[in-house]
């Protein structure tokens, strides 16, 4: 029994990781119908920013006890830089083939995915070393549930994830912008003959994906606090996974992402506990599969059919 | 019109919806070999549908179709083009980066026989059935006045030529029907003068039965031997051109006038 | 008659044979082993940009998991020399000699290893090229994940030939030495090998194109939809081109394996592996053989060239990409044989 609540909590905690990530995968395929490769990357570089501002701001020396606000300002300055390099990498290497066939701009999003791991790992950025992020949240145990202990680090991570999902979930189906949006993902050329400034949206859409990869980058620094290269296999692994979760949720659709990301994540680490911890890789692979050959459009999800 | 001889393509009862939507109702024609026949009605009105579901592309709910007594229903669109049913686009879809010759020659490969090893290691059955495509190909390029341009890239072809290729295209499948979508769009009057010749000469030459969709009721009245209408999936009207013309749901259902006039 | 298409059948890879017994012997004495592993590298690249090429360039499909074919080639290609060569020969020193024995286990082993590469590209190919672009590239992805953690766990690598004598073909095909790589396999690649494969794979690729089939996969490429309608049944020709790309890709694999100075571990064949090989296509030109085999030219040469500044080699091609599709997508011959381009003809 303890074991299972352990691997839900876990479950929950991962996943709401995965769903962050998955969001930003999911609202560029509505918007533009293409995977942004080179999604993954900004969360991991939400990672390495939150660990440089954590050194700049003078955490990182042993026996120094960060306040409280600290990890919130961190985590702020994180995803409004990564917002801001989501904006920039929409501008320059997307926007100019918002015409061309979709394979090219899938190409072109390799690219960015391959620059931002390359350029990362040089020693003007983040260097060729890993480094261990410094923990802003005292390792505390703030109770026990049928045996299993509630970590600080994990309550406020998932917290915070959920917090931020629900703010989406408010944006997208209670605002105008929003309604902009979906709209925007429904039909592009519609949404323009209504007035709407698509360019300005789809802007707005690849600022909000990154920001909350990065807010996803800075709790996972929190809960596994050694940080590899950004070109390292487990990053663009996590990456994938949290792919994963978007597809299996329904590509395109917000809800799906979420539903998606705790899917994914309680499957991996369900397999993991009571199955073989070393095919956790496996699981989740072998899902996007079976959902794939069974129903591709995901459980969420709608199928588009192109026009004959 | 009774028919002494069983159809060309007897098509039967076919419906189709799409989520709750019911975008072809019931749907029957019988084409007989040698064929003109025209497909009409105001845009939306489920035409191209039609021609999707009997190329394959969709599978009806319900309904039969039948070509020369091969029964179509559930095969894909390539057994469809093999068993003698091709077909051109409202929206041109040729191969764009291929030559004007390729986008032809493609369109033989479905009668060819020479397979894999024969192509690899140049065995004789594959050079002779290069060349007779190739043959074949440029023929039919010269019969559709698009020879001297054999080698150009299809892209780079004027609108009214690559309609013309199309055409040529679905010929070189040596097919027993084709289906013709909206062929005259974007012409002026000279070039669906010119297009109407070579409607006719389709059937004349090529011996093959004509389903034409189109929105030029000059055209449509001038060359065919009968005519059906559709609106909202529901086949309204059929008939000789002349009586059709004079149909009064006809006439409603495109709010009092034919778009055009020859 | 006969003997004259007997003669234009085989005249290409009679000239390729030649080019490649030419290069062997000069490889001995005229060339310096440094150059030597070059033009082998060259030559396994030039491999895996044409074979790719066959998917990506020809029916337009999007794979990005080639590497994995290359892996299974090379994997199954290790089984056969290292532990045949055991039971055959009781060491796993490389059997002197040309065309002799240990050659001809060598080549045996690639064989297999093409044919199992083959296989494995059907079995993720035929569900996966129903699906739409961008999800089979996750899918070629995921394969090669998948591929990568199933290597890992395998057993170490037999190191006597009592061990390997004993052991039934179950253990033989796990001991793959896991993460740490099958390590110790004999230096069979050489020149010849290379060359006489990158013939052939050369031979292939053209003919396939300029020929009916051919052009029935490129016609995939430019308008599935029209392809289909035209007759052209675009399922099992893009399965096709998936397992013989596959096949060649485990030819690669077996003479990366068996080459001086590469070490053959579930890391070196991921998807980095598979990225450089997509790169090297699109660059070169998606469609254009020519343009791969240039590619491939280049792209092996340039981490030469770039030693002093190999921590940019990656951020400097990723760069290339982006600006090669913004500015000319087709990359630099497109569809075009470097023959058929419109400067030559003056």
């Amino acid at each position: 029994m303890t074991k299972f609540l352990q691997t839900l909590m876990d479950g929950v905690a991962v996943g709401s990781l995965y769903a962050l990530i998955a969001l930003g995968y999911t609202m560029v395929y509505g918007t533009l119908q293409f995977i942004n490769f080179a999604h993954s990357d900004v969360f991991v570089l939400g990672a390495w920013v939150s660990y440089t501002l954590a050194v700049v701001l003078g955490y990182a020396a042993s026996g120094s006890h960060p306040p409280l606000w600290a990890g919130l300002l961190i985590l702020v300055a994180a995803m409004a830089t990564c917002g801001a390099v989501g904006f920039t990498i929409e501008r320059l290497a997307y926007r100019p083939l918002r015409q061309a066939p979709r394979l090219n701009v899938l190409i072109t999003a390799i690219g960015v995915s391959l620059l931002l791991q390359n350029v990362g790992q040089l020693k003007w950025f983040f260097g060729t070393q890993p480094q261990r992020m410094p923990s802003l949240i005292e390792d505390r145990v703030l109770g026990t549930v049928a045996g299993v202990s509630m970590h600080a680090v994990d309550v406020i991570g998932a917290g915070t994830a959920i917090a931020l999902m629900l703010v989406l979930e408010w944006l997208i189906f209670r605002t105008r912008l929003g309604r902009a949006m979906r709209a925007v993902s429904h039909d592009t050329a519609v949404a323009s003959l209504m007035g709407i400034n698509v360019d300005a949206v789809i802007s707005f859409t690849f600022v909000l994906g990154s920001s909350l990869a990065a807010a996803a980058g800075f709790l996972y620094a929190m809960k596994y606090p050694g940080l590899n290269q950004p070109a390292h296999a487990t990053w663009v692994l996590l990456g994938l996974k949290a792919f994963v979760a978007a597809v299996i949720g329904g590509i395109g659709n917000v809800r799906g992402a979420m539903l998606g990301g705790f899917l994914i994540a309680l499957i991996e680490l369900f397999g993991a506990a009571y199955l073989s911890p070393h095919l956790r890789d496996i699981y989740v692979f072998s899902i996007l599969i079976i959902v794939l050959l069974v129903r591709p459009a995901g459980i969420l999800g709608t199928s588009v059919a192109e026009k004959v | 019109m009774a028919q002494a001889v069983s159809a060309l393509l007897s098509i039967q009862h076919v419906s189709i919806s799409f989520g709750g939507l019911k975008a072809v109702s019931d749907f029957s024609l019988e084409l007989p070999e040698h064929g003109l026949y025209g497909l009409i009605g105001p845009n939306g009105a489920g035409k191209t549908t039609v021609f999707n579901v009997l190329t394959g592309v969709y599978r009806p709910d319900t309904g039969t179709i039948r070509l020369a007594g091969q029964d179509l229903i559930g095969l894909k669109p390539h057994r469809i083009a093999w068993f003698g049913m091709s077909r051109t686009f409202q929206n041109i879809r040729l191969f764009p980066d291929l030559s004007v010759l390729d986008n032809v020659r493609i369109a033989c490969h479905l009668r060819a026989k020479a397979g894999f090893v024969s192509t690899m290691l140049r065995l004789r059955s594959h050079r002779e059935e290069e060349r007779i495509i190739e043959e074949k190909s440029r023929r039919l390029l010269a019969l559709f006045d698009l020879a001297e341009r054999a080698g150009e890239e299809a892209r780079s072809l004027p609108y009214g030529d690559q309609r013309r290729l199309e055409i040529a295209r679905a010929l070189a499948t040596e097919p027993k029907v084709v289906l013709l979508d909206e062929p005259a769009a974007g012409m002026n009057p000279k070039e669906t003068h010119a297009l109407a010749a070579l409607i006719r000469r389709l059937r004349t030459e090529f011996g093959v039965a004509i389903l034409l969709i189109e929105h030029d009721m000059g055209l449509v009245m001038e060359i065919c031997d009968h005519v059906t209408v559709l609106d909202y999936g529901v086949t309204i009207a059929s008939g000789e051109p002349a009586a059709i013309q004079r149909d009064p749901r006809v006439i409603e259902a495109y709010l009092g006038e034919p778009t055009e006039v020859a | 008659m006969m003997a004259r298409s007997f003669l234009g059948a085989v005249a290409p890879l009679a000239v390729g044979f030649a080019l490649a017994v030419a290069l062997h012997l000069a490889a001995g004495s005229l060339i310096a082993p440094f150059y030597v592993k070059l033009l082998m590298d060259i030559g396994i690249n030039v491999i895996l940009a044409v074979s790719l090429n066959l998917v990506n360039g020809f029916t337009g499909q999007f794979s990005i998991g080639h590497a994995g074919f290359m892996a299974v080639g090379g994997y199954a290609a290790g089984v056969i020399t290292y532990y045949g060569s055991f039971l055959l020969f009781g060491n796993t020193h490389v059997a002197e000699g040309w065309l002799t024995g240990g050659d001809l286990l060598f080549v045996g082993g690639c064989l297999f290893g093409a044919v199992l590469a083959a296989l494995a590209g059907f079995v993720v190919g035929l569900p996966s090229l129903r699906l739409r672009g961008d999800y089979l590239a996750i899918v070629t992805l995921g394969f090669g994940e998948i591929l990568r953690v199933l290597l890992q766990r395998t057993g170490d690598v037999l190191q006597t030939a009592e061990q390997v004598e004993k052991a039934g073909v179950g253990t033989l095909a796990t001991s793959l030495g896991g993460s740490l790589g099958f390590s110790g396999l004999p230096y069979y690649t050489d020149l010849f090998w290379v060359y006489v494969f990158v013939t052939i794979t050369l031979v292939v690729a053209l003919r396939l194109k300029f020929s009916s089939l051919g052009r029935a996969f490129l016609s995939i490429r430019e308008n599935e939809i029209a392809a289909e309608a035209v007759g052209v049944n675009t399922t099992r020709l893009k399965v096709r081109a998936f397992v013989l790309a596959a096949g060649f890709a485990g030819i690669a694999g077996g003479l990366f394996a068996h080459e001086i100075g590469t070490s053959l571990n579930p890391r070196e064949l991921g998807f980095q592996k598979s990225f450089d090989v997509v790169i090297m296509v699109v660059l070169g030109g998606m469609g254009s053989v020519s343009g791969a085999v240039l590619a491939a030219i280049v792209l092996t040469l340039l981490p030469e060239a770039l030693r002093g500044f190999s921590e940019f080699r990656m951020p400097i091609y990723a760069l290339a990409l982006i600006l090669m599709m913004i500015l000319r997508p087709q990359g630099l011959l497109g569809l075009r044989e470097i023959w058929e381009m419109k400067w030559l003809k003056r």
